[in-house]
């Protein structure tokens, strides 16, 4: 069947696995009662059932937590949140701000899109290393391919601050040992050997992590959304409370115009 | 400490003279935008304007104004637009409304993401019927590094159509009779085997990607633009939909598939939904 007779098929119904509300009665998510079955999950055990079907040991969960509030920071500098920042100042909502500010995070240089093509690579890459090949000519072959790695190198500095505390966390609950992480720290031991000289960064540790946990890519960049979230009101509140548009005024000095000359439309 | 700048090929401005924080004078591309285009340019010319960086000719004036009036509403049924009626509907912000048809309408199956895949086509196949034959056979490539999901049919072509509809022919029509450009005519005369070889009739994203084409836009701008251009549907449709309230707007039956009952059911640890 195809054309409008599928579509026909599909008009005015909802067939789902993934759950429903009854009103006034209960509500179904995955399978199970959310009020019953699932009422002692936390929120972020929650939202990974929700993505996965799957549950975490509670070590797990402590890494899983630690990925997002390790790197929730508050700075109204940083793109995002000055998304963020700017609907405080400019006396929007909240949720605009913040809803914005999370949709902005899916970038091609951090965040979103650095997540998923880093747990892509070395997902990739270990079922490679798996089958026979040598890791350091799959790097080499990526980095003629893509001009970089994601989850290597970063931007604004080369040095990151997350990847200390996350290993001291990782090793405390004895989950250093996955498969993921080892070559996540070994290709970036081949990164520092050759002229490349690029650092692993948080992007890839996470990554890492999160595959040897079981998430696929695509789980991955679905649980990453909220990472950035913790730091975001923050941002908004304090802007908010301030007097408007105080929040990184611009003088029109500091726009440097290097466009045509002065012209006149035409009569 | 060194005040920190913003390069821009698109916009001058002069402060007043008592207060840096207010502009005297805005250029557009050159242009005085309160001065002179406020007074002899149009919207559509401005619009133009302001991502080439040049005047529109008289003749692709027309075509993106032809090609706003086509895409501004696409009707609620459309996907964008039914989001945008979501918000409306629960008295959301007006913004969240359009946040939500800008989010849909985005995508690469009816929305932006789909005219930029198309543009890309265009510019790399041009006017080789062979290689579009070729490579509309081939199924879409899947990239799993991509936050992007993959279209699943060939872009700016129907995948539930039967034939190519009215509007779209009438739209082709036009903005092919408009004479400018090479991509539009050459759709217009090569439609039939186009759509043969796809299996599927064309639809307004591929129209639209022609036209923004013929216009001279990158595939970028020209995403951009199509979110933009289908903002007015979703506006009023929002809108709209707030005053009749929800319970003139459909909710839908869901059938759960694994309904565990009222009694609910325990958790275990891998669920294979």
């Amino acid at each position: 069947m195809k054309g409008p007779q599928l579509l026909e098929e599909y008009v005015g119904r909802l067939a789902t696995r993934m759950g429903a509300f009854f009103p006034g009665e209960r509500a179904v998510f995955r399978g199970h009662d959310l009020h019953a079955s699932l009422k002692d999950l936390d929120w972020l055990e929650l939202y990974l059932f929700g993505i996965t079907g799957r549950r975490y040991t509670p070590q797990q969960m402590k890494v899983l937590h630690a990925i997002g509030n390790f790197t929730s920071y508050p700075d109204a500098r940083i793109w995002n949140n000055r998304v963020a920042a700017l609907a405080g100042t400019a006396r929007s909502t909240g949720s605009l701000g913040i809803a914005a500010a999370l949709a902005v995070s899916e970038a091609q240089i951090y965040g979103r899109g650095v997540d998923l093509r880093a747990s892509e690579f070395l997902t990739r890459a270990r079922n490679r290393v798996d089958a026979g090949e040598d890791l350091a000519d799959l790097v080499r072959a990526e980095l003629k391919r893509q001009r970089g790695i994601a989850g290597y190198g970063r931007p604004i500095t080369s040095a990151d601050e997350r990847i200390a505390p996350m290993m001291a966390l990782v090793r405390e609950h004895g989950l250093d040992g996955g498969p993921h992480l080892k070559l996540a720290f070994e290709v970036e031991r081949i990164l520092l050997a050759g002229r490349w000289r690029m650092r692993m960064n948080y992007g890839a540790l996470a990554a890492a992590l999160a595959a040897d946990f079981g998430l696929s890519p695509r789980e991955f960049y679905l649980f990453s959304i909220p990472a950035f979230l913790a730091g975001m009101p923050p941002c908004y509140l304090e802007a908010a409370e301030k007097p408007a548009g105080l929040l990184f005024p611009l003088p029109c000095r500091v726009m440097l115009y290097e466009g045509v000359s002065r012209r006149q439309w035409r009569r | 400490m060194s005040e920190e700048i913003i390069h821009t090929r698109i916009w001058q401005e002069e402060p007043e003279p008592d207060n840096a924080f207010a502009a005297a004078s805005c250029h557009c591309h050159g242009y005085d935008v309160y001065g002179d285009l406020l007074v002899h340019a149009s919207w559509i010319e401005y619009l133009f304007l302001l991502f080439r960086g040049e005047s529109p000719s008289p003749a692709q004036a027309r075509l993106l104004e032809g090609l706003a009036l086509a895409l501004a509403n696409p009707g609620p049924r459309d996907a964008a637009v039914h989001a945008a009626m979501c918000g409306g509907v629960g008295g959301s912000t007006s913004a969240s409304c359009l946040m939500a048809a800008l989010a849909v309408g985005a995508g690469a199956s009816g929305g932006a993401r789909e005219v930029r895949l198309a543009m890309e086509n265009g510019l790399a196949r041009g006017t080789d019927m062979t290689l579009w034959q070729t490579s509309l056979a081939a199924k879409p490539v899947d990239d799993p590094a991509d936050v992007w999901p993959a279209p699943g049919h060939p872009p700016g072509f129907d995948p539930h159509g039967v034939h190519c509809t009215k509007p779209v022919l009438q739209t082709l029509a036009y903005l092919a009779g408009l004479d400018c450009g090479l991509s539009l005519p050459w759709l217009q005369a090569h439609r039939p085997l186009l759509e043969s070889a796809a299996g599927l009739p064309l639809a307004m994203p591929g129209v639209a990607a022609a036209a923004l084409l013929d216009l001279g836009f990158t595939p970028a701008q020209g995403e951009m633009l199509h979110l933009l251009l289908r903002l007015p549907g979703a506006a009023v449709h929002a809108l709209e939909q707030k005053d009749y309230g929800h319970k003139n707007f459909p909710f839908f039956r869901a059938e759960l598939e694994n309904d565990p009952g009222p009694a609910g059911a325990g958790l275990k640890t891998e669920d294979k939904s």
